[in-house]
């Protein structure tokens, strides 16, 4: 037809609209609701894209996670209808607990046919409603890439989260012209949001009175890139910074002023220092319950400023004195030049000079330790170990649990971006797909997941998929044969009754690497690890090192839950 | 301090919408006392008149949720200002021709309107705040409530009493 632009399939103006958004790479898995967006996809756009097919739908939203993490750009994921839906449910719930764009394209039974209990149809839409930041049916072919435009402009602006499309069968095989939008038919969603300079003023008043002020910060620096300014604001002030598990590495954990983590199993130091403290600054952090421990005890004696993107995470859990909605970059950017502009802060580190001895008295008071003359491997010092070999220049991506808890305590994070962990859903079989994740963004750097013998088997598929693709991803299972966080619990709080976290059987993980053709080391006394983890490091290609380590190591210290930050277990 | 708030939700009148509110409402755990809604004027959005219970924080908890909401245009908590709020009843009571005389005169005080009338029972509709319709049930149970069905609270904010000085209003 002359005079009117060229028709093309949904399916190829979805994979179009993806390349308007920027996307290189694609994590997925095919089926029958799909068949079109892959021979699109083989046929039409093979050179635009880096598909990664995964081997389970689960672990195609960790990858694309993983992905989003380590990058900042939004991570996208296609699978089919039905199961493959229902399959994404538990990686959109981790995503949307930490605040991560991903966008999950889902197929969807034909238009006519919704609603029929036809075959591989699920009511995606409705399930995921709860754990994504807004989902989508698009039922007609002209609502398309102005959907794909929303997906992503959702995911990715205010406080991040994932976004579910889906897409019936015969919108992928209608035809239509392509336009991509470049505005926003989105009227009622507020992208920017401008603090409110008098509770900033506020803020930088109290921070030049307090004696005793903590930085408490968290994954929002992290996904607003507000790392730089956090750290000027701390160095400005004198200010100690704690972080979250979602925080590490937006402020450097080898810096002076860093405290470590705190809450649940923070530093000794972290959780003293906030307890003590009369100023507590809250940066894109949520006063979460594995942070706080009891509420009513919680920094009692401190005034305490909160400045988050998400209003909701303001007042939810902790009535705060000044609350300022900002972005943390924007946010902490203003305060700064408040501050400057009052010219105080070059008093701060005279004032605070009672505080950093206290700070320095709890920190050469309880250290992070374990036991370290044992033949026996202490997991803590696999860890240890990881980092003096890496020189902390790894991303690290962990699983849940222990191994989750040592690698936070025990790695240390300069950089952000370098931990990949599912703080909020704790989700375990995270770790190894997201590790891919990061691999394809990074194929250069090294990535390593740090697992347990339990939550790898989440997602031990996946070796096949790194194999494929020739992905160099290490693992490194920290083997005590229990679901060793659980065990800890039964050993503490229910009277030693290890009722059914026993996982000795389990495969054996050399030969299970060698049976997908990747490369197995193991080390089962202390004096074998470090040549382990080099030889591990050394050799080409995925390698998983199994090391077999205590039994009944504890994550410590630790508050017990629902107590007060200040009652720590300590050993 | 359980409160009870009427809140003025403005959604885009899409497929869902609801689902996502009351989705909302039940996953966080708030409690939904009456939910109306209906399109408004312009055919694009609803408006909802949800009737819920908290303290202060819960209902700001409640607000900033919906807030968050991509398809919730504007949320307004009513209770904060001065509001009009209506409820429409439809009920069924015993009454036999003999004795119907009661049930007539009781929708009479209450300025309701006989709807339908059956030889053992009548059905009556009264519109008013919630307290009237809550007085009214109390004068018909004695006399038996065979059904009945209520729509909710609506409600509307006042309108300002005084002129403002210029501009839009």
């Amino acid at each position: 037809m002359i005079g009117t632009k060229l028709q093309i399939s949904g399916a190829q103006i979805l994979l179009r609209s993806l390349k308007e958004e920027r996307v290189e790479a694609i994590f997925g898995y095919p089926g029958g609701a799909v068949l079109d967006i892959f021979d699109s996809l083989m046929r039409h756009f093979s050179a635009d894209f880096r598909f990664v097919l995964a081997r389970h739908e689960q672990a195609a939203v960790h990858a694309a996670d993983g992905y989003a993490r380590a990058t900042g750009r939004p991570g996208v994921c296609i699978v089919t209808s039905g199961p493959g839906g229902t399959n994404t449910v538990t990686g959109l719930a981790t995503a949307y607990m930490d605040s991560i764009p991903v966008v999950v394209f889902t197929g969807q039974v034909p238009t006519p046919m919704i609603g029929n209990d036809a075959f591989q149809e699920a009511d995606i839409v409705g399930i995921t409603r709860p754990c994504t930041k807004h989902n989508y049916l698009v039922s007609r072919i002209e609502d398309l890439a102005g959907t794909i435009k929303e997906a992503f402009m959702i995911a990715t602006t205010g406080r991040p989260g994932p976004v579910l499309v889906d897409l019936p069968k015969d919108v992928m095989q209608a035809e239509s012209t392509f336009e991509y939008p470049h505005t926003l038919k989105l009227p009622f969603y507020k992208t920017t949001i401008k603090p409110h300079m008098p509770s900033i003023k506020r803020a930088a008043e109290l921070m030049i009175k307090a004696e005793k002020p903590v930085i408490y910060a968290g994954g929002g620096v992290i996904s607003a890139t507000a790392h730089k300014e956090l750290r000027t604001l701390a160095e400005m002030m004198s200010c100690p910074v704690t972080m979250t598990l979602m925080g590490l590495g937006c402020f450097p954990g080898t810096h002076p002023l860093s405290l470590g983590m705190l809450g649940m199993h923070g530093t000794y130091r972290a959780n003293m220092a906030v307890a003590n403290s009369d100023l507590l600054l809250a940066v894109g952090a949520r006063f979460d319950d594995r942070v706080t421990g009891k509420l009513e005890e919680f920094a009692t004696g401190a005034k305490i400023i909160h400045l988050d993107i998400d209003p909701t995470s303001i007042q939810k859990n902790i009535s705060v004195d000044v609350p300022i909605v900002a972005d943390a970059k924007d946010g902490l950017a203003r305060l700064i030049e408040v501050l400057k502009n009052k010219g105080q802060p070059a008093k701060s580190g005279k004032r605070l000079k009672d505080w950093h001895a206290a700070l320095t008295a709890w920190r050469s008071e309880q250290r992070l330790r374990f036991d370290r003359s044992t033949e026996t491997i202490k997991p803590q010092y696999v860890v240890e170990k990881l980092y003096e070999i890496t020189a902390g220049n790894a991303i690290i991506s962990t699983e849940v649990g222990q191994n989750q808890m040592w690698a936070a305590q025990y790695y240390l994070f300069d950089r952000p971006r370098t931990f990949l962990s599912s703080g909020g859903l704790g989700t375990m079989g995270y770790g190894f797909p997201a590790a891919i994740g990061a691999q394809i963004a990074f194929p250069d750097r090294l990535v390593i997941d740090i697992a347990g013998d339990g939550s790898i088997q989440m997602n031990i598929q996946e070796l096949a998929t790194v194999i494929q693709y020739k992905l160099p991803v290490k693992v490194v299972i920290l083997n005590n044969g229990y679901l060793g966080m659980v065990r800890q619990w039964q050993e503490r709080f229910y009277d030693n009754v290890y009722s059914h976290t026993d996982i000795m059987v389990s495969p054996d993980f050399v030969k299970l690497a060698e049976a997908y053709g990747a490369t197995g080391l193991r080390a089962r006394t202390t004096a074998e690890v470090e040549p382990t983890i080099k030889k591990g490091l050394q050799t080409d290609g995925p390698v998983i090192m199994d090391f077999i380590v205590e039994r009944e190591e504890g994550v410590y210290p630790m508050v017990p839950s629902g107590k007060s930050i200040k009652e720590m277990i300590l050993v | 301090m359980e409160d009870r708030r009427v809140i003025s939700v403005l959604v885009e009148n899409k497929p869902g919408v609801l689902a996502r509110i009351s989705g909302m409402f039940s996953g966080r755990g708030f409690n939904i006392h009456s939910l109306a809604v209906a399109p408004t004027l312009d055919p694009q959005y609803s408006r909802m008149t949800i009737v819920t219970a908290g303290n202060e924080q819960i209902i700001e908890q409640i607000i900033k949720q919906l807030r968050k909401l991509i398809n919730v245009v504007k949320v307004q908590d009513l209770t904060r200002g001065d509001y009009v709020d209506r409820e429409m009843i439809l009920i069924r009571v015993k009454a036999a021709a003999t004795d119907r005389s009661q049930a007539l005169s009781a929708a009479n005080i209450f300025r309701g309107k006989v709807v339908d009338v059956a030889h053992d029972s009548v059905t009556v509709e009264v519109t008013g705040a919630q307290n009237k319709i809550d007085a009214f049930l109390q004068i018909l149970s004695p006399m038996g409530i065979i059904e009945l069905i209520r729509t909710g609270m609506v409600a509307i904010p006042r309108g300002k009493k005084e002129p403002k000085p210029k501009g839009k209003s």
